[in-house]
């Protein structure tokens, strides 16, 4: 009687289980953070014991969603963690912190977030197909492929797809991505001092030059909560950005220089 | 009402995700580019605006947006539990050292191009 009562519990309300997982996450964090008396990193602390959890639920299910592969978390079918930490909620709440925002903060940083998109999208691409290059690749597709993962972890996958390359090139761009979004949420806070990310402008060209918008999102909140609307809104072009110019002008460009 | 905070934002990000998808149409990578961003720019604009008319959102609407902010971190913590980390990992070392150095570089890239504009002035 136990047993199915459990089973069935299991089997609903993933959602709000989510919730209450989350919840007990920041809970525990913040209780750490003050007892190491720096308050400031509960956030960080927060996202990396996620990352923990989705390393843990990827090697227990072998699935590629993290803890929300875990059937009790809302399966694979993401009605629990899946959707809470999905796009469409995260989305949500992100636009909402664009409330505090002031007019002025927007147009003294506006021209030179734009030139940062571009930059942004150029500088990673080079790096990631130059090492890719340096480390063995040698046809211009793959080279282009790789790159485009060190753009974001969607740029990957649509060029690797639109060149015609084989699927393990594409989990690799992939991989690179994800490195890039998951190493971005654990070191902004660390090395925000370093880097004078203090300010809306900072924000902006942050955001514009990382570009991966779960990334920025995670390492602005651990940073400062004030500064999250700014890195959110340009990170949000570069994707795009990188999407129009990596498989067209990058490709040609790899090919010119790697035929 | 608080239900109309919420109404208010999700307002901006429907308006701002259909502007997204036709700018994604319109230079042909299709999908949604920059929805997010055009809600924010768009909110932010609205929303100063109503204040220079001395017409801010009541305090109730005021509620349902600031409970979405204040519970932006926890979604990120749930955004970060469903990544695939695993995947990240087996990627191996071009995986690595693709998205590390390019994200380093990257960060330290902030200040010089913050300077930028600072000497602008």
């Amino acid at each position: 009687m136990f047993q199915a009562a459990l089973e069935s519990f299991m089997g609903a309300d993933h959602l709000i289980i989510a919730i209450a997982l989350v919840a007990f996450i920041m809970l525990i964090t913040k209780k750490i953070s003050k007892m190491l008396g720096e308050e400031r990193i509960a956030s960080a602390l927060a996202i990396i014991t996620g990352l923990i959890l989705a390393y843990i639920g990827g090697r227990t299910t072998g699935g590629d969603s993290g803890l929300a592969d875990v059937y009790i978390f809302g399966g694979a079918s993401g009605l629990g963690v899946g959707l809470l930490g999905g796009s469409m909620i995260r989305d949500y709440t992100i636009i909402s912190t664009a409330y505090g925002v002031k007019t002025e903060n927007l147009k003294k940083a506006g021209p030179i977030g734009v030139i940062s998109l571009f930059i942004g999208v150029i500088f990673s691409f080079i790096v990631g197909a130059l090492i890719a290059r340096i480390l063995g690749y040698t046809n211009p597709a793959e080279i282009t492929t790789i790159g485009a993962g060190a753009v974001t972890f969607i740029v990957g996958p649509v060029t690797g797809t639109s060149l015609g390359v084989s699927s393990d090139i594409i989990a690799l761009s992939v991989a690179a991505g994800l490195v890039k979004s998951i190493l971005t949420m654990i070191i902004t806070p660390f090395i925000a001092d370093l880097i004078n990310l203090d300010n809306p402008t900072a924000a902006m060209v942050y955001g514009a030059l990382i570009g991966t918008t779960s990334g920025v999102a995670g390492g602005l909140a651990a940073t400062d909560k004030e500064l999250v609307p700014y890195g959110a809104m340009t990170a949000t072009f570069y994707t795009g950005l990188g999407t129009l110019l990596v498989p067209s002008v990058g490709f040609l460009l790899m090919r010119m220089l790697f035929a | 009402m608080e239900i109309l905070g919420m109404g208010y934002v999700a307002l901006f990000m429907l308006i701002g995700s259909f502007l997204g998808r036709i700018l994604g149409q319109l230079i042909g990578v299709g999908g949604d580019v920059g929805g997010v961003g055009i809600a924010m720019l768009l909110m932010v604009v609205t929303t100063n605006y109503l204040k220079s008319k001395g017409r801010p959102l009541h305090k109730n609407t005021e509620r349902g947006v600031k409970f979405l902010s204040a519970i932006y971190i926890p979604v990120i913590v749930a955004m970060a539990a469903r990544l695939n980390v695993v995947g990240a990992l087996r990627g191996g070392f071009v995986a690595l050292l693709a998205g590390g150095v390019a994200t380093i570089g990257a960060m330290f890239l902030v200040p010089l191009i913050s300077k930028l504009r600072k000497t602008n002035d």
